[in-house]
């Protein structure tokens, strides 16, 4: 039965059901149950945002606070995830990725490609993701394509609590490392969501709004905010289409191509550096495999090449705005 | 001015299930200065889940058209005015001025409430439109849910109390289910019946619910006091397999929409959102084992299993057969089945008849319950 939800509760809803449904998925990760066996045992914190708070009462065996050491616990979990658990890591936020990308993409990423197929890494890292926080440059990265770069590992990014429950499902039924990024900025947003467990696959995205005139790609908060430019352009005429990529890997170009073919424009939004981004990836593929359908030079709506700022204004006109968007889909059939 | 408001009938948007908050008039088909009879079709009303034509409630002259053709308007918004000559043009226009929009919630008497019955197989999830006399029973089919009725329930309130459930592993109904097939089904309906406690009811069915529907009339005679079989299963043998494999085979919306393409004439009504609430409901866990184990016990390799149409000869109870003349699931030709049954074979529908002509299957179960 579906009920409104925020993507921050059906991250716990996704979590919760999937330790009911499997003794062995279980949570690894810094303050994930915070406070149990103090006095405050009740009101045990559940992580830095509170995500998992709930849990541990419920599973207290799948349950693990590990020490503040994220090349620690998540070595741990992708060992463990090769002995027949299924970890999911709670990293507090993407930016601490650094200390543990060799456990990450120099380990669990090769062990089905490196023991000929017979080792199966069913971990998945999650961890927020993205700008908005006033959380300054060490906590505030979307570092997305870091991980798409590297073959073995699939690199979710959801937009909405439907997709995010359906999502995080799959992600821990899956056997090959995830890492599943949570915008943080999206966290209270709400949808619709089942009460019922059910899995979404990876490598299909989602047109979230149907348009005759433009295609813009988005993943995160850049759906939302492409969805609000779209509503601005209506008004103008423009009808765009907004497609919701989901999974950066696997990616469903296919998808994108078919829109494109459809549009004949195309304006990719990213809110990663600009740099090897999935904006740049996304636009490489169109350009290589629908040149011909495109009736304007595609554009590219991402974050500029800086850390993030720590002024609020400055954060502001960093992360890509519906206005800036909406500029981009202008020029794009001004063209 | 009571007197004024007692000859003047609103046309308002339509609420078509829980979920519709607005609706775009896409067409009007009456020009000011028409006499409109209940039931003529008036005007196309499109939402984000589907597009129909909206057909009077009430009959009148219609003295002002409100609603633009291409504007988006709330439901229960005004969009004409239906008056006799004898009411002035300023009048209609203070009428105008003056009409609110009724909040939806507090108009819970317009539409079906969704309730739920914990039944011996589980959780099963229903629609109910009170009022007098014998009810009706609506029994969507393989893969639908109590939806399917969307352009119905409300018709058919108006005669009778209008029951719709969600059959077990469909819709929001309980998605664990023991051997599903068409035992299961006919168990079910009847222990719904047991639990709103209607001892008789005019069962509609539609695919595999006119299937569950006979099954039920022939094994339960009692509990039946009409059918109405509407592009049934159990009538021949064919059933098209593309749709039906297909469906259950999709995972994707580009894979499901082509399939989805085959239940209507108008293979435009199948949109982002038809697909998009398929496919929700076929990732939930549980449904996938339970359409392919359901498929196999009723339709596997384009035969049907069961059959109905011998069984329903002989017996007392009323029936008619409805089917779209373009039906691309089951052949509007098994129509013919059942020797003593009234048979009305619909242009420009398909499988799903009873939503692409909805008006007219709606006057079809009217008219057969009320004989």
């Amino acid at each position: 039965m579906a009920r409104t939800l925020s993507m921050k509760d059906a991250i716990n809803e996704a979590l919760d059901q999937e330790m009911s449904r499997d003794p062995t998925v279980i949570m690894m990760g810094e303050d994930i149950v915070g406070g149990t066996g103090s006095p405050g045992e009740e009101d045990a914190w559940g992580g830095v945002l509170g995500v998992s708070k709930g849990l541990y009462h419920k599973h207290p065996k799948q349950m693990i606070d590990t020490p503040l050491s994220e090349s620690a616990y998540v070595g741990a979990a992708i060992g463990a995830a090769t002995c027949g658990l299924r970890p999911v890591a709670e990293l507090m936020f993407i930016d601490f990725m650094g200390v543990c990308l060799d456990q990450i993409y120099n380990q669990a990423a090769k062990f089905r490609y490196m023991f000929g197929g017979k080792a199966e890494t069913p971990v998945v890292i999650r961890a927020m993701c993205g700008a908005g926080f006033r959380a300054a440059a060490q906590h505030s990265q979307m570092l997305s394509p870091i991980f798409t770069h590297i073959p073995g590992l699939k690199v979710v990014c959801p937009s909405n609590a439907y997709d995010t429950k359906g999502l995080l499902i799959q992600s821990i039924r899956d056997n090959d490392p995830v890492i599943f990024l949570e915008h943080k900025n999206l966290y209270a947003s709400e949808c619709d969501v089942p009460e019922e467990s059910y899995a979404i696959p990876f490598g299909e995205a989602n047109v979230a709004r149907e348009g005759k005139d433009v295609t813009i790609v988005a993943y995160g908060l850049m759906v939302p905010n492409s969805l609000a430019a779209a509503d601005t352009l209506k008004g103008e005429g423009i009808e765009a289409e907004v497609i919701d990529l989901r999974t950066l890997s696997p990616i469903d170009m296919d998808t994108v191509i078919e829109s494109v073919e459809e549009t004949g424009r195309l304006v990719c939004v990213d809110e990663a550096n600009p740099r090897c981004s999935i904006a740049s990836d996304v636009s490489a593929g169109v350009a290589q495999e629908a040149f011909s359908a495109l009736k304007a030079p595609i554009r590219m709506v991402t974050a500029p090449h800086s850390p993030v700022p720590f002024s609020p204004a400055l954060e502001d006109l960093y992360i890509p705005s519906p206005d800036r968007i909406a500029d981009a889909v202008r020029k794009t059939m001004g063209a | 001015m009571t007197g004024m408001s007692d000859l003047i009938t609103p046309i308002i948007m339509p609420k078509w299930g829980l979920s519709m908050q607005e609706g775009t008039l896409a067409e009007w088909h009456v020009e000011e200065g028409t006499e409109i009879s209940p039931g003529d079709e008036i005007m196309d009303v499109e939402t984000d889940k589907i597009a129909n034509v909206v057909e009077a409630a009430d009959g009148g002259l219609l003295r002002r058209r409100v609603g633009t053709e291409g504007q988006v308007y709330p439901v229960r918004a005004l969009l004409g005015v239906m008056a006799p000559d004898s009411v002035s043009d300023t009048e209609i226009d203070a009428y105008v001025d003056a009409f609110v929009v009724p909040k939806v919630e507090e108009d819970e008497d317009t539409g079906p409430t969704y309730q739920f019955a914990e039944l011996p197989i589980g959780r099963i999830r229903y629609a109910e439109r009170g009022g007098d006399g014998v009810p009706v029973l609506l029994i969507h089919g393989f893969g639908g849910d109590l939806d399917n009725w969307l352009f119905n329930i409300d018709a058919i309130a108006g005669t009778a109390p209008v029951y719709a459930l969600d059959l077990p592993g469909h819709g929001q109904s309980i998605k664990a289910v023991d051997n599903p097939g068409l035992g299961v089904m006919v168990d079910a309906a009847l222990a719904f019946m047991d639990h709103v406690q209607i001892d008789k009811a005019h069962l509609v069915g539609h695919s595999m619910g006119g299937l569950i529907s006979g099954r039920v009339a022939i094994d339960h005679p009692a509990r039946v006091a009409s059918l109405t079989l509407i592009g049934s299963a159990g009538l021949g043998d064919e059933i098209n397999p593309d749709y039906v494999e297909g469906f259950v085979a999709s995972t994707s919306r580009r894979e499901l929409k082509p399939k989805l393409q085959h239940l209507f004439a108008d293979q435009g009504l199948v949109n982002r959102s038809m697909v998009d609430d398929l496919l929700k409901y076929k990732r939930l866990d549980g449904v996938q084992d339970f359409l392919e184990n359901l498929s196999a016990s009723l339709f596997s390799g384009g035969q049907q299993a069961d059959r109905i149409a011998d069984g329903l000869g002989p017996l007392d109870c009323p029936c008619q057969i409805i089917w779209g003349a373009e039906d691309a699931v089951i052949p509007a030709a098994h129509a013919k089945a059942i020797s003593t049954a009234s048979v009305t074979v619909i242009d420009g529908a398909g499988h799903m008849v009873q939503m692409e002509q909805a008006a007219k299957v709606n006057d079809l179960i009217k008219a057969h319950i009320s004989a």
